[in-house]
């Protein structure tokens, strides 16, 4: 970075130039993930942490593996060695659930990134583009909205003898997308009028770049919260469709423990072999839908702008109920010295704009 | 010497369902660099159209448009060219400048795009061009939009259209969105840029008393047609169209604005 015309010292000007770098890097990080600061969603994530920490070192929780078989404790209760009781083979109803977090999460990952890919590429390119190309992009979409996602995947996924996980990550996400399509088609049809995107237009900026940096960064949040929202369905469907044994047993998760217990007449005697599995389908998907409240909270702007303004408002050490009006001090640290000109000094023009 | 020529420009826009809307029938006018043209008229008269097709975000129907005798290219590094020469500031700064990046983004973009400066100089130019609208750099270089005031973001707009060094501005009412205590401010500033780079303005308003202060000429635009032109004081002080005289009639007497009691300045409602 070359300074030689800035007037001041050099040893300031390094000083300057090179401090206002880590808050700036550090504050827009922050900013891409404001939509998750709120209590709602740190719980969310929080939980799902804890089951992306379980899925990540099952190997080292589980005290026995999935499939190990003890023939000498068969539908067991809880007790000191089985936590969570045994099947009807003896199997550890405590290391299945371990083990099968790892087939629903990454089931539930993999679905979701495909879908919310499929849904930005189409979504976005149908709320740019005009004519007969919008149009057809939005009938598709229309028609994959209409589609009945479940049988759809029990027809594809019985075509295969061993389904991989991709497969029917893939198969769950050609269901999933258009939801989130329809909806960025919407946002972006609105911020493709809007003056700062006709601004980059009219200085030349390609289209994809438009595209990637002044339109997406605005559509975040919808993003996220269309991602989040593919990830429950997948998880959900792949439960279900583990469930009815559409899914062969070779893959773990927790719709297989439930397929089990169900086979073997677990209903409604042997609770420690179905409720956990029931349990954890219940808790992933409302830590999920945790995230997504958190985001939807973020995104209206009513809730939006009453919860930034109580939170801005405690970190000064007032509180929201007591109806001061806030005003900042200019002058007290250098971050007041551009917002608040106005409110301390006002210049000639009544701005304080004017301070070269 | 710059002259851009707009010459017998019609706009129809296909409206669905209801035929064709004529937004500009027949105008023509030339803008040369160091001269400012006011632009007049209410909503929809068709001010912002000619804005757009000047920017070329639009394409005029019939007519043509010519920098310097040359047609504008319609796309390629020819169009690109002619962007670099003729800019535009948005009316409403609220909404042009993006909510999502820094203030140095936004100066950067055109610096980079048209490769202003080369670019370990950047830096020193973005710093240079908020200096030049009156803002200090360490303050604002760093901030998002929504930090700064109004008058602060309409001042970054025109930074940003300055940056490519364009020889022609249009400003599209770059001062209604703004308080009436600020406007003055950023009207002055334009002047002042105007003066120093010979910039040849085209300034689009409906506040005639701002376009005979601050402009050589004034065309006035009504439904799409170029009703009455000339030099400032003339079509002020002896309009001959019926709407001139209708619009001159909506703006407030000096007179009356300085002979109140109180003392202050009255400001229209």
């Amino acid at each position: 970075m070359s300074l030689s015309t800035m007037p001041t010292t050099s040893e300031t000007s390094e000083a300057r130039a090179t401090e206002p770098e880590r808050p700036t890097t550090l504050r827009r990080l922050g900013s891409s993930f404001a939509m998750f600061r709120n209590p709602k969603s740190i719980t969310g994530l929080v939980i799902l942490g804890v089951f992306a920490l379980v899925a990540i070192l099952g190997d080292l929780i589980a005290p026995y593996g999935p499939l190990e078989k003890d023939f000498s404790a068969l539908k067991q209760p809880p007790s000191a060695q089985h936590w969570l009781g045994t099947t009807h083979l003896g199997e550890d109803v405590f290391s299945q659930i371990i083990y099968g977090t790892r087939g629903v999460l990454v089931v539930g990952l993999v679905a979701g990134v495909l879908a919310t890919f499929t849904a930005v590429v189409i979504g976005v390119a149908a709320g740019y583009l005009s004519g007969w190309r919008s149009e057809s992009l939005s009938a598709l979409t229309n028609v994959f909205l209409v589609i009945p996602g479940l049988p759809l995947i029990i027809i594809v996924a019985s075509q295969y003898d061993d389904p991989s996980i991709v497969l029917i990550s893939a198969v769950i996400a050609v269901t999933g997308w258009a939801w989130g399509a329809r909806v960025l088609r919407a946002q972006t049809m609105s911020l493709r009028n809007r003056d700062f995107v006709q601004a980059a237009k009219a200085n030349g900026e390609r289209l994809w770049r438009i595209i990637a940096v002044e339109m997406l960064p605005n559509l975040t949040a919808i993003i996220a919260s269309s991602f989040v929202g593919t990830v429950t369905a997948a998880v959900l469907g792949l439960t279900t469709l583990a469930f009815i044994g559409v899914i062969p047993i070779t893959n773990l998760n927790w719709g297989t423990i439930l397929f089990w217990a169900q086979q073997n007449g677990a209903f409604p005697d042997f609770w420690w072999w179905y409720v956990p599995a029931g349990l954890c389908i219940a808790i992933l998907g409302t830590a999920l839908s945790l995230v997504n409240f958190g985001i939807d909270e973020y995104v209206n702007p009513r809730l939006r702008s009453a919860g930034e303004r109580a939170r801005a408002m405690r970190k000064k050490g007032l509180s929201t109920a007591s109806g001061v009006t806030a005003v900042r001090i200019a002058g007290k640290d250098g971050d007041d010295a551009a917002g608040t000109g106005r409110a301390s000094s006002a210049g000639a023009d009544g701005e304080g704009a004017a301070r070269p | 010497m710059t002259t851009l020529d707009f010459r017998n420009v019609t706009k129809r826009y296909r409206v669905r369902g209801s035929g064709d809307m004529l937004a500009l029938d027949d105008v023509s006018f030339t803008l040369t660099s160091g001269q400012t043209i006011a632009l007049v008229g209410q909503s929809g008269s068709g001010k912002s159209t000619i804005a757009k097709i000047l920017t070329q975000l639009e394409r005029a129907t019939s007519g043509e448009v010519l920098l310097d005798g040359e047609p504008i290219p319609h796309r390629g590094p020819g169009l690109r060219r002619y962007r670099q020469r003729v800019r535009m500031v948005f009316q409403d700064p609220f909404a042009s400048l993006n909510p999502y990046h820094t203030i140095r983004h936004h100066l950067e973009r055109p610096l980079r795009l048209d490769k202003v400066v080369p670019a370990d100089e950047v830096e020193d130019e973005v710093r240079a061009l908020l200096t030049r609208v009156r803002l200090d750099p360490d303050a604002t270089i760093d901030r998002r939009p929504h930090e700064l005031s109004g008058g602060q973001r309409q001042r970054v707009a025109i930074a940003r259209a300055l940056a490519s060094r364009p020889e022609l501005l249009i400003a599209d009412e770059p001062v209604s969105m703004l308080d009436v205590s600020i406007r003055l401010g950023v009207l002055n500033l334009l002047a002042d840029l105007q003066r120093e780079s010979n910039l040849g303005v085209l300034y689009i308003t409906h506040d005639l008393a701002t376009a005979r202060h601050f402009s050589d000429e004034i065309m006035v635009l009504h439904h799409g047609v170029v009703v009455e032109r000339g030099p400032a004081d003339d079509v002020i002080l002896r309009a001959q169209h019926e709407y001139t005289r209708a619009l001159r009639g909506a703006s407030p007497d000096p007179d009356k604005h300085f002979a109140d009691p109180s003392g202050r300045a009255v400001t229209r409602s």
